[in-house]
């Protein structure tokens, strides 16, 4: 194998009733790269994200992770994977009853062990890393804005130093501005620690400035991965409309293309 | 996934400089046991001095740079050259990334305070709650009132289809069930009775007892409860979400009454169905008195129907009646007032239906005893 596959989806299929989302899906990511996913609403990205961190069982197909099937692995190990990766969701999905801060210390107290004071200061080095300021930790998710509750969930999301990052389009709801140093965040990290990303997004600017490659849903499958610059070129009408529509023209011209 | 290296600090003293010499892995999951000679480094070198030899470490992760950031933070100037040696892929581009973005302070803990003065403080808190909830309840009764009053003077903005829903969803459907808790209500009177006034010879008043037990307290108390624990919490819970999910503030901006479309059609609902329920609630609590005591005391059914007709006044019935309107309007309103008061999280969605349960059940039971109290002076 040439190059270094950390996740491989094999033909999976998903469907609600006879609504079928996925068929003979196939996708890999490779370890180390930002990989965007974009499709139209609807198209299932965010199904697909949950179905590789295996919340949602696909009717058919199977997930590698480091070669190592999801569905035959042994709870410890699923439990050593749990561990290694990191999830944002779409809203956040912070625990309502904690504060930001114990939220991020949730998982490191769930899988490690060590003096409360550090994990209180790895909390709130995290939150400061996730551009929160350090009044947050002690706020209430209710307390907080959409944009303020995304970076608490990636706080959260980044508290084991995970190896595999997901995140559910983390930049929806930010100001420009806050999406800029989100995007910055992400790609200093994927290059500092190796971190992989697998990024549902629909910000273009995003797709450019940060992804390495770009997967796109459509006909219930992924039409096409390749590094944006050459998914330009593809022929795909969706692909052709999405990149060469008023938004993603400006987009591409603002990041020099 | 390699397994983790413990992570090991070790201190060197070298003319007036220090050298640390991290080795190991320094990952979040290895550090724990650092951290103290990591605080104790910090609190006993002058950060200026410090130099940390990055070329033994394994693997690091943003923790563990931050972890040994805090050796080096405090210098004037954290990011020369001087405070680092050796040479490592990641780790001095981390720290310093770390000691840029990541503020070091001090977390402040929460403090917890216990003791005489804060049991004072938290019966004074509650009793201002309590207050304050009673106020708002008041407002919210008199504001259901006036809508009710303008509504009527234009009919036709009444509601009537989610009117006769509720009706169903809370009053027909809630039959089955309420009959079957007051008939065993009134079989365990009768079992009581039973043996009581056998002791005295007098167990034909097995009749009186259920009779009015059923007619005056029971029907309408046990209608009330569960009406509170089935519908009050169904009115919280659904006005509730759609307060959360800013259904109520759409309705404000499209010049729709909230009052109007959901709390008047489930008050009106619920008046005109408690005392339908509680006829039959008394219905099956008498039955079930009846079934106890032609069982165990031989008294037929025919007999025992008689007697009541004899000895037991209509006013008993009357009374028992005349209160379910009064549970039905508190139950509402009170279900409604606490839908209302959902914040925009899950939280206090759940907060507020216990409260409104506990509220209204609590209500129905003063309310209660009130009545009893002015039927007694009455002299019904």
């Amino acid at each position: 194998m040439s190059e270094d596959i950390i996740i491989e989806v094999r033909g999976i299929k998903t469907a609600f009733g006879s609504h079928v989302i996925h068929d003979g899906l196939d996708l890999k990511v490779r370890r180390g790269e930002v990989l965007g996913l974009v499709g139209g609403s609807g198209t299932g990205k965010s199904v697909l994200m949950n179905t590789i961190i295996g919340l949602k069982r696909p009717d058919a197909g199977e997930i590698f992770f480091n070669g190592q099937r999801l569905n035959s692995m042994s709870s410890e190990q699923r439990r050593a994977l749990e561990s290694s990766w990191g999830v944002l969701f779409q809203n956040g999905a912070l625990f309502s009853s904690l504060t930001v801060r114990e939220n991020v210390m949730a998982p490191l107290r769930e899988h490690l062990k060590m003096p409360r004071r550090l994990m209180v200061e790895i909390a709130d080095m995290k939150i400061a890393l996730s551009g929160l300021g350090q009044e947050a930790g002690p706020k209430y998710p209710s307390e907080l804005s959409g944009g303020m509750k995304k970076r608490a969930g990636l706080a959260r999301a980044l508290a084991l130093d995970p190896e595999i990052l997901f995140l559910d389009e983390p930049t929806a709801g930010l100001d420009p501005i806050g999406a800029a140093a989100f995007d910055m965040l992400i790609k200093d990290l994927s290059e500092t620690l190796g971190l992989t990303v697998f990024m549902v997004t629909h910000d273009l600017d995003s797709l450019y400035s940060i992804c390495d490659r770009v997967a796109v849903l459509a006909d219930k499958r992924v039409a096409a991965v390749a590094p944006i610059k050459e998914l330009e070129q593809h022929s795909h009408p969706w692909i052709q409309e999405y990149f060469h529509g008023p938004r993603g023209r400006i987009a591409a011209s603002v990041q020099g293309g | 996934m390699a397994t983790d290296r413990s992570a090991e600090i070790n201190v060197r003293q070298d003319g007036r400089n220090v050298i640390i010499e991290p080795t190991g892995d320094w990952r979040v999951s290895t550090i724990g046991r650092v951290f103290r000679e990591v605080e104790r480094i910090e609190s006993s070198y002058d950060a200026n001095t410090v130099t940390i030899d990055v070329s033994g470490i394994g693997r690091i992760d943003t923790s563990g740079a931050f972890l040994l950031g805090r050796t080096i933070h405090e210098s004037g100037s954290p990011k020369s050259e001087a405070h680092f040696r050796g040479s490592h892929p990641t780790a001095k581009r981390l720290i310093l990334e770390l000691i840029e973005r990541a503020i070091y302070c001090e977390p402040e803990m929460p403090e917890e305070r216990y003791g005489f003065v804060r049991a004072f403080e938290r019966i004074g808190a509650g009793l201002e709650a309590a207050y304050q909830e009673a106020v708002e309840t008041f407002g919210f009764f008199g504001r259901t009132i006036l809508t009710f009053g303008s509504i009527l003077l234009r009919p036709n903005r009444f509601r009537w289809t989610p009117a006769f829903y509720v009706m169903e969803e809370a009053g027909v459907n809630a039959l089955p069930i309420i009959a079957v808790l007051t008939f065993f209500i009134g079989a365990v009177v009768a079992f009581m009775g039973a043996n009581l006034l056998e002791t005295f010879g007098a167990s034909v008043f097995t009749v009186e007892l259920v009779g009015i037990a059923v007619l005056r307290e029971f029907g309408v108390l046990i209608t009330a409860i569960m009406l509170a624990g089935r519908s009050d919490s169904a009115f919280t819970a659904a006005i509730g979400s759609m307060k959360m999910q800013q259904e109520i503030d759409a309705m404000r901006v499209l010049g729709l009454d909230p009052y109007e479309a959901l709390v008047i059609p489930r008050v009106f609902a619920c008046v005109v169905m408690a005392p339908l329920l509680t006829f039959g609630a008394m219905m099956a609590g008498i039955f079930g008195g009846m079934m106890v005591s032609w069982a165990t005391l031989d008294i037929s059914p025919g007999f025992f129907i008689a007697r009541m007709n004899d000895s037991i006044t209509v006013s008993n019935f009357w009374v028992g009646m005349s209160k379910a309107p009064v549970f039905g309007l508190i139950i509402a309103i009170i279900g409604c007032k606490q839908g209302m008061q959902v914040g925009g999280d899950v939280e206090s969605l759940g907060r507020r239906v216990t409260a409104s349960v506990v509220q209204s059940i609590f209500m129905v039971i003063v309310v209660d005893a009130i009545f009893a109290m002015m039927y007694l002076e009455l002299d019904i």
